[in-house]
């Protein structure tokens, strides 16, 4: 076995597939730099990420894939489960080996493995893009915590750019501690350690403008008339909404 | 002040929950000159404890109404709290809510004040008020009075995404019953009316692209179930026509939840019809995604859906003629009838199999119900269930699933 370590970033990982095939390594295993402690057995070899290797990596795989399948590449990366490197490793060795189109091969393992990925992250993201519930701070900011599942931010930016472009908003990631912000021309990623606790009314209250407290009363309200008690479903309403998220749910935690 | 809009906000909100129109798709408004909001593929923001979506501020602007039709809470006769939003509050609601990403936009009904025309125009309000003043581009769904001028109806697709008519009940027997102040006619006329000017803005907009949209989300229509005799093929039908003749985009099921003494209707305490309706939409789905005709789920001989299983279930026992089908040949329109193979599944199956010979191994895999679909399939191994009849592979399958309404199919009554 061969240890290939890369820093993390997909652009280390497409560096670290290039010299794969760069140095011939054999039975490699891809490891994050950031995430492998303890020791490793076997020969190792760092990658240094590198622009140029991972361009050429992109248009080798251009070529191959339709650009549906070339974007998820990236969004399964963002996903973070464990061996996600070697998986997708194993799919761009599979991909390239071929003369014809395999991207639908699903009787082939890895192909199917990160179809199924894919579908997991698409459903976070559309997830996030479901439960934000913006806070308006005083100075017309509208803010939101979200503790996603993988690493989606980058996924919502467009939706969120292109619904709310007359308003400033922020919406911070608390597991990965960075978060995006837009200014009314364009969305920054901004890294910042936020240690406020969302549910700490009080102190919310301090920052929030005047009318926030009403509208978040109104939508409980309105989340509680429009159910119906005859028809009362649990398991499907924590189906659809798991308890995970309830946390930041302005509908599910301001129950007084 | 805010203590008056928070009690209008819910009795308003309750009076329109038994609309169960939720969806926020089909249209593709984008966001015009930096303004608010976009309607494209439609999300659910939030479930509430029956397990429905969230997607619209749904709200009544006033549960006055002039009509006393049997089924509906908002009934003239019925001794409800009665309220009425301003236009500026609908406004102020929706760009709030909207803003903090509560919801996709509003869909707006109305009790029935003074007169058709005089309600419809104050709806045509909010939706314009929106769109000009606060250069909002989120989805609105109005619904369309009966009985309103044609004039008002053009006026509100020129600034909704979807307009509805609810037809109300399955028969015009059941409607005269129940809503003796509505015509059927009354409800048919503006559907007519709207399908023409959906069509004519549509083949407009290939000529001249800046064309504004009528109506972009189409029409859609809810009839309400359980509450008149009609069986699942009068329904079916019914629903079948609209989709056919009026190109709705939706009909909608609502399963009569008990609200009065009349004794026209099932008493209070009635369970809700919940498979039946969930059976209807199975069917519907059917019918619109799966390449069904009606009269193949519902016939002469078998009015009524199978409580129990599915009726795609129910088609291929039916037919177990053409059953079973070698998976790696099978056609895909036949592949997506297949009871525990959906429409995901069968795509991936066709796509795999132009690489490999499909096993058993590779379906479980693609996440196939083995459990079903095992009955009506075979791969290059030996297909072993062929001498099953119908009747036993429906009481197999029933035994090994869980369905989640297996408690309701005892026939006996539970005493505690």
């Amino acid at each position: 076995m061969n240890i290939v370590i890369y820093d993390g970033s997909f652009e280390g990982l497409m560096t670290a597939i290039f010299e794969i095939y760069e140095y011939k390594i054999a039975q490699p295993n891809i490891v994050n730099s950031n995430k492998e402690t303890g020791s490793l057995f076997g020969n190792v070899h760092e990658v240094q990420t590198n622009k140029e290797k991972t361009a050429r990596v992109f248009k080798k795989l251009k070529d191959k894939l339709t650009p549906n399948a070339f974007s998820n590449l990236y969004k399964t990366f963002l996903s973070e489960i464990k061996d996600i490197e070697n998986i997708l490793y194993r799919y761009i060795a599979y991909i390239l080996s071929s003369k014809v189109s395999v991207e639908n091969d699903y009787s082939n393992a890895d192909v199917l493995e990160l179809q199924q990925i894919t579908k997991k992250v698409h459903r976070e993201k559309h997830r996030m893009e479901a439960f934000v519930r913006f806070q308006l701070t005083q100075d017309q900011l509208y803010f939101c915590i979200i503790q996603p599942d993988f690493n989606v931010l980058p996924l919502i930016s467009k939706h969120f750019k292109n619904r709310y472009a007359d308003q400033r908003w922020l919406i911070y990631d608390s597991s990965r501690k960075y978060g995006l912000y837009y200014d009314l021309e364009t969305v920054e990623e901004v890294s910042m350690n936020f240690e406020n606790d969302v549910n700490n009314k009080a102190e919310l209250k301090s920052i929030c403008d005047e009318k926030e407290e009403l509208y978040q009363k109104l939508w409980c309200i309105y989340f509680g008339s429009i159910n119906i008690a005859a028809r009362k479903n649990m398991k499907l309403h924590i189906q659809h909404m798991p308890k995970r998220y309830w946390r930041y749910l302005t509908e599910k935690n301001n129950v007084n | 002040m805010s203590d008056r809009i928070k009690e209008k906000l819910s009795i308003l909100a309750d009076a329109a929950k038994y609309d169960v129109s939720c969806s926020s798709s089909g249209s593709n408004r984008k966001n015009k000159d930096k303004g608010l909001g976009n309607a494209s593929n439609g999300i659910c923001h939030a479930y509430t404890e029956d397990g429905r979506c969230v997607s619209l501020l749904k709200i009544l602007l006033t549960n006055f109404c002039i009509y006393d039709c049997a089924y509906c809470v908002s009934r003239k006769s019925n001794d409800v709290k009665r309220a009425a939003f301003t236009v500026q509050e609908v406004v102020d609601l929706t760009i709030n809510f909207y803003r903090r990403n509560y919801i996709e936009g509003l869909f707006l009904s109305s009790g029935i004040f003074t007169n058709p025309d005089y309600t419809m125009e104050r709806l045509v309000q909010v939706a314009k008020k929106l769109r000009l003043e606060h250069n909002f581009n989120g989805y609105i769904h109005l619904k369309t009075i009966p009985g309103a001028s044609e004039e008002l109806m053009k006026e509100a697709g020129k600034w909704a995404d979807r307009l509805s008519i609810n037809v109300e009940m399955p028969t015009e027997k059941s409607l005269a019953l129940l809503a003796p102040d509505k015509k059927r006619e009354d409800m048919i006329k503006p559907m007519l009316y709207l399908k023409q000017e959906i069509l004519a803005n549509k083949e407009e907009k290939k000529i001249f692209k800046k064309t504004p949209s009528f109506a972009p989300a189409g029409q859609s229509t809810q009839m309400v179930i359980g509450a008149t005799p009609e069986t699942d093929l009068e329904i079916l039908y019914m629903a079948n026509g609209f989709y056919k003749t009026m190109n709705m985009r939706r009909v909608y099921y609502s399963g009569y939840v008990p609200i009065s003494n009349d004794n026209r209707l099932p008493a209070i305490g009635t369970p809700v019809p919940m498979i039946r309706e969930n059976r209807l939409y199975q069917a519907d789905w059917l019918m619109r995604f799966y390449g069904f005709k009606v009269n193949e789920i519902v016939d002469k001989e078998n009015p009524l859906l199978d409580i129990d299983i599915d009726p795609k279930l129910g088609w291929a026992l039916r037919n177990m003629n053409l059953f079973p089908m070698d998976i790696n040949t099978i056609d895909y329109q036949l592949l997506m009838r297949v009871p525990g193979i959906g429409i995901q599944s069968a795509n991936k199956i066709t796509a795999a199999r132009k690489f490999s010979r499909i096993t058993w191994e590779h379906l479980k895999k693609i996440g196939i119900s083995i459990n079903r679909a095992k009955y009506f399939i075979h791969t290059d191994s030996e297909f072993e269930k062929k001498d099953l009849q119908p009747l036993q592979i429906k009481q197999i399958i029933l035994q090994e699933g869980n369905s989640k309404y297996k408690p309701n199919f005892s026939p006996q009554l539970k005493m505690f």
